[in-house]
């Protein structure tokens, strides 16, 4: 048996590059299947979001207005693992409008906390939330809601990530680092600013 | 050290260096303050080699081997790189192998901040795991008074089951299963509180390089293991006439 490991999904037909763009660069960010503890920690930049709002503009977040997510977006932080069917298809569309993807946190890195349903399978997870307690009425939702995965997975199992962010949540410095470099057009080291569980 | 000591003289890396014929590729390479990384490796336990983290390249012979420094003993003449491009690619590799086959979630780990897994994966870069994760089925066993195993975070390093039999004496700790379905075990698999052979000493959650071994009372991040009792309780034993 080989072991190779996974190439990554969807490489981009040219290679990513953080050169900076003529015009002011186009910044999301997005949370999927996480606890947007990484957006509380991107808020928690204080005084140098004044800083980035100058240089870079905020085209789509959970902290701005705009409902669909624009094209030719520059760099995008996403939050959170792929964990359900709504996930899949935001991310898919993500990559295909992004330049730079950020996997940013753990549970985009690796699965993480998200990811800890995986021993244990979507159905009992179903049954131990919805009706093991001593609920009212104990039933599945069967609407309105995006069908779970099977597993949880990080993002680089699903698209090519350009640069990978660790950290529960990576603290405020660790994300101006990054965003600093990313915008000077640099792809920062952040192996003395953050790892796993930080 | 006996009066019949051979003297074997070799090269590691860029230095001339020589050394006892007992002592490992290892041990030369750590009086000589040449880093060469390890995780099952710990000072005072026997050698297993185990983890293969500490593999280096070594040409004897005319010959280019992998070999892990911890478990092999130097030889007249041998040529040894400890940190090429290769060796940091298939460190990482490991590294990436061990993230993957166990559940390692680090962020709400007894050990966060304090382990050597963790710790290894900052400095050796690995940022990511590029090998599909396996989420395995395992248990945690809490039976015990003072003590819990997770298996979930235990990487086999069988640190526990040498400190419990070369150190304790006890060897409540073993090895079951194979592949896959290896795990530690205490006693016969039997409950830990059930384990009659277990003295409580708790060596075996202070040489846990991960959060697979703790004692109850700790929330995340606050487990610290102290080993220095080791290198000592070794030392006095050799002693002994």
């Amino acid at each position: 048996m080989t072991i190779a490991p996974m190439a990554q999904p969807t490489e981009p037909t040219s290679a990513p590059s953080p050169t900076p763009v003529s015009r002011k660069p186009r910044l999301a960010t997005i949370w999927l299947d996480g606890c947007s503890g990484c957006h509380m920690s991107f808020l928690d930049q204080d005084e140098l979001l004044i800083t980035l709002a100058a240089r870079a503009d905020l085209v789509y977040s959970p902290i701005v207005d705009t409902k669909a997510f624009p094209e030719n977006v520059d760099i995008t932080l996403v939050e959170g693992a792929i964990g359900n069917a709504e996930d899949l298809a935001k991310i898919l569309h993500i990559r295909r409008n992004t330049r730079l993807l950020v996997s940013l946190g753990d549970c985009a890195v690796t699965g993480n906390v998200s990811a800890m349903r995986n021993s244990f399978g979507v159905i009992p997870i179903l049954e131990r939330v919805y009706h093991e307690p001593a609920l009212l009425h104990p039933a599945t939702p069967q609407t309105d809601l995006p069908a779970l995965r099977e597993r949880v997975c990080p993002l680089h199992e699903v698209v090519h990530v350009d640069l990978f962010v660790p950290g529960c949540p990576p603290n405020a410095a660790t994300i101006a680092y990054c965003l600093d470099a990313l915008l000077e057009g640099r792809m920062p080291d952040l192996s003395q600013h953050t790892r796993f569980g930080k | 050290m006996p009066s019949s000591v051979r003297v074997k003289t070799l090269r590691i890396d860029d230095l001339d260096v020589a050394g006892d014929e007992q002592q490992t590729i290892f041990d030369v390479a750590v009086e000589h303050a040449i880093p060469i990384p390890t995780l099952c490796h710990l000072d005072g336990l026997g050698a297993v080699g185990a983890c293969r983290m500490c593999l280096v390249e070594v040409t004897s012979a005319n010959q280019t081997r992998l070999q892990p420094a911890c478990a092999t003993p130097i030889e007249e003449g041998m040529q040894i790189v400890t940190n090429s491009p290769r060796l940091q690619e298939y460190r990482r590799m490991i590294l990436e192998l061990l993230f993957a086959e166990g559940n390692h979630v680090c962020a709400v780990c007894v050990s966060n901040g304090h382990c050597e897994l963790q710790g290894l994966a900052q400095s050796l870069g690995m940022t990511h795991v590029r090998f599909p994760y396996h989420y395995p089925q395992r248990s945690v066993d809490a039976s015990h008074r003072r003590f819990v195993v997770d298996h979930n975070r235990c990487i086999l390093c069988t640190r526990c089951v040498r400190v419990c039999a070369e150190i304790e004496g006890a060897h409540t700790w073993d090895v079951m299963g194979a592949s896959s379905q290896t795990q530690v075990i205490t006693d016969l698999n039997q409950p830990w509180a059930e384990a009659e052979t277990c003295t409580g000493c708790g060596k075996c959650i202070h040489v846990c390089p991960t959060g697979a071994l703790f004692e109850k009372g700790y929330s995340v991040a606050e487990m610290h293991k102290r080993r220095q009792f080791l290198p000592y309780l070794r030392a006095m034993r050799e002693r002994e006439p």
